[in-house]
């Protein structure tokens, strides 16, 4: 068992998670939460469905332009692909300043959307990587 | 509150029991409302009018707490001379540029203040969000206090003199007239909550983001700090202005931001004119007072925790690595600009735009633009699936084979899967802990950021380009773990938290130096891994402590589980009363006390404490004033800075309304970002031709069985089961008067589009009488979408793009539309359908 | 015999019986969040049972059966201005300002609204006629006084199906045993609660021992009596019942009926001729609820 917290709202109910043969068996309430006493709404107690749901993709997929299906890829290529990609986006759209000469050192040609369902961590990173790559609109959720 | 937040609300529930009112207003009768003691209907989009009439009638009842607004608001301060107020300029404050169509926000501003509109003024010309403006720049503070103030509050121009003839006109009559609740019913509000105020008692007022999601959202909220600031009801315990935000890391994610216009810890992001140096940076973004005035000891701490040993003295510490912003960079104006060939490529992470924006046809086209888009989601959706499942491709307006955008989609990783902080709506950071390894190619976002960051940087190595430096000195060298090469969470945190020079963990943010010796990537996390420990995965049980609970997880900043509670004693420091004690001072100890919560404020500041003309920082905050990161320290009725359209909240109608403003000849809010473009047409709104064709208001929520745009409940089984489809909630009138049959089809139209509900005829919606006129409400909730389990057309299909312009955010809360019998019609025949109604109306485009 | 006691529970298990547990839901702070039915859903790993859009209110579970052990009700009540009593918990206190006043046009045209949602579930019947018909003994009385069924011992015969006053016993499409409601058994041996107690935000499901639950509930019943709620009302806490009380049981703010509750109904073996007709009459009376819920949604 690890504790953990509710990803859907924000009111932040405390989880705790049940796992056996590596995989998640059960998520309930954390009795122990001074934010929830161990109570879940619908979403909440839903958890374990939303992480073993049937619809999950594990798989990484790819359309190419034009295409008219998707078609398999495998992480590593696609990571490679979109490097390259984000790269030469960054290159050709790049604003080094203004009309009258400031620095503006920057792309608004790649775009970053998300967020809110992300862990802070993961969001600090995000924000420092673009910001470095001069890409300034990176938004999410919170704007919505 | 029950219907989003039910867990929340145990709370709401508990306090009833022990005698609490609860009211709950919202244009619809729901869950919520079956709980509370008095259910308000009120016509979204009037809750300014709503709260205005709160606050006169708390000036005609003389109800307000006047001790707490003479000590701790800005009431008695007196303001310009040339300020003129919306009384006096037919609906405009005064500065208003109707070439711009912006305010210059000169007048204001306090009296005998100086030199305080550089900044402000460049960043509203370049339409920079107000929420980059730290306030009142330049203040010229005398002792701590704003330099001309009449503690009477008498004198004609002082804020509280302003304020009550601001709201003269909001009486109960008037608040019927807009916002169509009986005028009886208004009062039992407004009394309920005078009754409930003061010295022994509290009140709250809980709003969810729904308040936002107008063209006048800032002020929404603005009017109810306004309400709660002359009850006395901010920083004391059971009071608050309470947002109830609706993702588990929503607030995480603007406290450590993905948003264009800010850094980690609300610091701006550079401007090219403004900001030519970190010193001109600091200069025009931090005031001389109160916490935001050690901004150069953050902003230099960031730029060490992001660079490292190439962030020197010599160089501004890396400042110039910094990319600038000089306008809207904000969702919508990057579709925008998406739509019109301009982004190549887009991220698109754990959000789903084509169901969860506004304008969602428009929200795709976009897509179609895009050379490249990355979609990272638990499954495929409408955004991922955008090319090949839409409307359009259903009317034929396009085909797959000629939408050239490539389309990556990454499987995530869940919470369950990877460590981390959600920050709940308290900013309150609880970290969760990994169970189990990420099935198949699912992966976190930690891994896929720092991966790709690393693959970037391999190859960019040996570049001689100046703009690849950033990249290439940026520190990324955080330790890897497991099978997958997951990094280090806790390591990301250590960063965040922030280091001194030899290692060691900060404890508090006062700590942060501006000399290089500190780094910490979030100014108001500073602590949160003090002690060498993760302060946020704290888990002492709630039984084994007292409510204030400070053992579990960590709230920013400091630890302070209730901002501003310096507040909850009286200027000298004495609590209010017994029954509402919190925080006071403990004169023999000489430092400040209380239930266990850490006071917000300079733990060993005297009450009587008045700062020296050259004190600066937190050292300029006088001992009896709370509000510490307002320069002035004082509570704002008044806003003498920092927002674009108004320093006081104004009835506007919405973009698109059925009804006249009856405060003013102004009809909408006069800053409101609108788009005149064929892809986003407008329903014409009262007093122009063709209002008539859209004659209902039109408003969007959520319901407890769902999820934002449903990418985590319509691909969950028993989530999807409890809610399966799309409906729309309408009256008995209306479906009389439209032929509606409940459990039968409606179809919806705007000018955008139209979509098609299953109707819920119900008594919880009700026509109301809005001068001297049946007003119908169309509810619809936004949760669905073609793909998943539930499926059904999306409600932001029917929306504009119509933003406050503080913020950018869309009036998702409010439009306007017909409603007619029976399902859509299919393919181009749908198309077919708007058109005719655009034509109708005279649409423009 | 104390009250609560059954026939088989506590004289069978001697030294090994456990207090009596129950569940007392309070419907009077029921928010109608279906936590309980998520929760049951997910320990019990009960399929999902998608029925579609129902039109029922925010009801689109409709009933109790072998994939649906919690079930909350949604009822939407009009309620006239200057009606006396009967109202909500909540809306007593409105409902004082509300007639004194006039001029109520502007909104409901003078008639509030009131919307009831309760939380079922099996009563775990003290007289309990699906234990007894049960000819495999599949269906048993716990050490805690509660009626579960046996999945492994269930053979599918069905004869406990209209024993249930109630219309709870349901058999599982392609499987064709009974499965409700086992008061999490599983759990209580482990010491924790059921999920759908656990779970439910408010406490208006709460679980106890079923004697202490009883003069919780009357407490509950007296404060709501005193706040002007006359029309509250315990429903099955009663040992004098024709189901010699359950060991879960409601407090409801109307008529059973207006639930899809039965309003009195009996153990079926004790008069035949008047079986309350199990599944059959049991969702007679929902439809009713139901259709008074629809109509008031028209006129």
């Amino acid at each position: 068992m690890v504790q953990s917290i509710c990803p859907y709202c924000a009111v932040g109910c405390g989880q705790k998670v049940y796992v056996k043969d590596e995989r998640v068996v059960q998520i309930e309430g954390d009795p122990d939460s001074p934010i929830s006493r161990g109570r879940l709404c619908p979403k909440g107690a839903a958890s374990e469905n939303l992480v073993n749901s049937p619809l999950r993709e594990t798989k990484v997929k790819y359309r190419r332009p034009h295409g008219t299906d998707w078609e398999d890829l495998s992480l590593e290529e696609a990571t490679e692909m979109i490097a390259d990609r984000l790269i030469a986006a960054r290159r050709d759209t790049w604003e080094e300043e203004t009309d009258d000469g400031r620095p503006l050192k920057r792309t608004l040609g790649v775009a970053f959307l998300g967020g809110a369902t992300l862990d802070s961590e993961e969001n600090y990173l995000i924000k420092k990587f673009f910001t470095a790559a001069g890409a300034v609109s990176i938004e999410n959720q919170a704007r919505i | 509150m029950a219907e989003q937040h039910p867990v929340g609300f145990q709370w709401v529930v508990e306090a009833k029991e022990r005698g609490a009112k609860v009211i709950h207003v919202d244009p619809r009768f729901t869950r919520t409302s079956a709980m509370a003691d008095l259910h308000v209907p009120i016509r979204a989009g009037t809750d300014i009018a709503f709260l205005g009439g709160i606050v006169n009638y708390i000036f005609e009842n003389d109800a307000w707490f006047r001790d707490y607004v003479r000590a701790f608001t800005n009431g008695p301060v007196i303001l310009k001379s040339d300020f003129k107020d919306t009384e006096d300029a037919g609906g405009f404050f005064s500065g208003w540029d109707p070439g711009r169509s912006a305010y210059s926000v000169d007048t204001w501003s306090y009296n005998k203040s100086s030199g305080e509109t550089a900044a402000g003024k460049a960043e509203q010309e370049a339409d920079v969000s107000g929420e980059q403006a730290h306030g009142a720049h330049g203040f010229s503070l005398s002792k701590g206090r704003p330099p001309d103030i009449d503690d009477s509050m008498e004198d004609d121009r002082c804020v509280l003199q302003v304020l009550k003839r601001h709201y003269a006109r909001y009486t109960p009559e008037m608040v019927e007239e807009i916002c169509g609740c009986p005028k009886e019913r208004f009062l039992e509000v407004a009394r309920a909550m005078c009754e409930r105020s003061g010295r022994e008692r509290t009140s709250s007022v809980c709003y969810a983001v729904g308040w936002t999601q107008h063209t006048t959202g800032v002020q929404n909220i603005r009017a109810a700090c306004i309400v709660q600031l002359l009850l006395g009801n901010v920083g004391r315990p059971g009071g608050g202005v309470l947002a109830l935000r609706g993702h588990a890391n929503i607030q995480g994610s603007t406290d450590i931001p993905t948003l264009y216009n800010i850094l980690p810890g609300y610091i701006p992001m550079p401007h090219p004119q403004a900001h030519p140096s970190l010193d001109k940076f600091v200069e025009l973004n931090g005031p001389r007072n109160g916490a935001w005035g050690e901004l150069r000891a953050y902003m230099v701490s960031m730029l060490k925790a992001w660079w490292g040993d190439a962030a020197t003295e010599d160089n501004d510490f890396c400042f110039q690595y910094l990319p600038r912003i000089d306008g809207d960079h904000s969702h919508y104006a990057t579709m925008l600009k998406m739509l019109d060939g301009g982004v190549k490529g887009l991220f698109a992470v754990g959000q789903n735009p084509t169901v969860g924006s506004a304008n969602a046809k428009l929200q795709r086209m976009a897509l179609g633009k895009l050379d490249w888009l990355v979609v990272r989601d638990f499954s495929e959706t409408e955004t991922a699936a955008f090319w090949r499942d839409s409307p359009e491709i259903d009317s034929g307006e396009v085909r797959r084979e000629e939408i050239g955008t490539e389309v990556f989609f990454l499987p995530a990783a869940a919470h369950t899967e990877k460590d981390g902080n959600f920050t709940n709506t308290q900013r309150l950071l609880q970290w969760h802990h990994k169970a189990v390894e990420p099935p198949g190619d699912c992966r976190s976002e930690l891994h896929w950021i720092y991966h790709l960051g690393r693959r970037v940087r391999e190859k960019l190595t040996g570049s001689a380009d100046e703009r690849d430096r950033p990249i290439l000195d940026l520190t990324w060298d955080y330790p890897v773990q497991g099978p997958q090469d997951e990094p280090d969470a806790e390591s990301v945190l250590q960063e965040i938290g922030g280091r001194r020079a030899d290692g060691t963990f900060v404890t508090k943010y006062e700590e942060l130096c501006d000399d290089g010796s500190t780094a910490c990537g979030s100014w108001i996390h500073a602590g949160i891994y003090g002690e060498g420990v993760n302060q946020s995965a704290r888990r002492k049980a709630h039984r084994e402590q007292n409510w204030v609970a400070n053992e579990w997880g960590w709230a920013w900043p400091k630890n302070i589980r209730m901002i501003y509670n310096r507040a909850s004693a009286d200027p000298e420091g004495r609590p209010w009363s017994e029954r509402k004690r919190y925080v006071w001072w403990d004169a023999e100890e000489g430092k400040w006390t209380g239930l266990g919560d850490n006071p917000d404020f300079p733990p060993d500041k005297e009450p009587d404490y008045v700062p020296s003309r050259r004190a600066r920082g937190m050292a300029a905050i006088r001992g009896d004033t709370p509000f510490v990161l307002h320069p002035d320290g004082l509570g704002w009725l008044y806003a003498p800075s920092g927002l674009v359209d108004g320093p006081l909240p104004a009835h506007y109608e919405p973009q698109e309304s059925p009804f006249p403003n009856a405060l003013y000849a102004q009809q909408q809010n006069p800053t409101r970002q609108i788009f005149h473009r064929p892809e986003n047409p407008y329903n014409p709104t009262d007093g122009e031709a063709g209002a008539a064709v859209f004659p209902f208001v039109l408003t969007t929520y959520r319901l407890t069985e769902h999820h934002t745009a449903g990418g985590m409940s319509r691909t969950v089984p028993y989530l999807s089961e409890l809610q399966p489809e799309l409906f729309c909630e309408v009256s008995p009138q209306l479906a009389e008067e439209r032929g509606l049959e409940h459990g039968g089809w409606a179809t919806i139209v705007s000018a955008r589009s139209a979509i098609e509900a299953r109707v819920l005829v119900t008594d919880r919606v009700k026509p109301l009488r809005i001068q001297g006129r049946d007003m119908h409400l169309v509810g619809v909730p936004y949760h669905w979408g073609r793909r998943g389990l539930a499926t059904g057309d999306s409600a932001n299909e029917l929306l504009p793009l119509a933003l406050d312009n503080n913020v950018h955010i869309s009036e998702y809360k409010v439009a306007t539309c017909d409603i007619r019998p029976g399902r859509r019609p299919r393919g181009r025949d749908r198309l077919a359908l708007v058109e005719d109604y655009r034509r109708r109306a005279g649409v423009k485009h | 015999m104390s009250p609560a006691e059954t026939l088989s529970w506590p004289g069978t298990y001697g030294d090994e019986a456990k207090a009596r547990m129950g569940f007392f839901t309070d419907t009077s702070i029921c928010i109608g969040c279906k936590a309980c039915e998520v929760a049951c859903k997910e320990w019990n790993a009960i399929p999902d049972s998608p029925k579609g859009f129902s039109g029922k209110s925010y009801d689109n579970t409709l009933d109790l059966g072998a994939d649906t052990w919690r079930h909350v009700a949604f009822v939407e009540q009009r309620v006239p201005a200057d009606a006396g009593g009967g109202a909500s918990l909540v809306e007593a206190a409105e409902r004082g300002g509300l007639a004194e006043r006039e001029g109520l046009a502007t909104y409901q045209e003078g008639d509030g609204v009131r919307w009831l949602m309760s939380s079922d579930v099996c009563k775990h019947c003290t007289e309990a006629a699906c234990l007894e018909v049960c000819p495999t003994g599949a269906l048993f009385r716990t050490e805690f006084g509660t009626v579960v069924v046996q999945e492994d011992v269930c053979n599918g015969c069905g004869y406990c199906v209209p024993a249930c006053p109630f219309g709870v016993l349901d058999q599982r499409e392609g499987d064709g045993r009974v499965w409700k409601c086992t008061l999490c058994y599983d759990r209580l041996k482990d010491g924790k609660e059921p999920a759908c107690a656990q779970a439910c935000p408010t406490s208006s499901i709460q679980f106890g021992e079923v004697e202490e639950l009883r003069e919780r509930a009357e407490r509950r019943l007296e404060k709501l009596r005193l706040a002007g709620q006359d029309e509250a009302r315990l429903y099955l806490a009663d040992p004098d019942d024709g189901i010699g009380g359950a060991g879960a049981f409601f407090l409801l703010l109307d008529e059973p009926e207006v639930y899809g509750l039965p309003p009195d109904p009996v153990d079926t073996r004790r008069d035949l001729g008047s079986i309350w007709a199990a599944a059959g009459a049991a969702a007679l009376a929902l439809g009713a609820g139901i259709a008074a819920a629809a109509l008031g949604g028209r006129s």
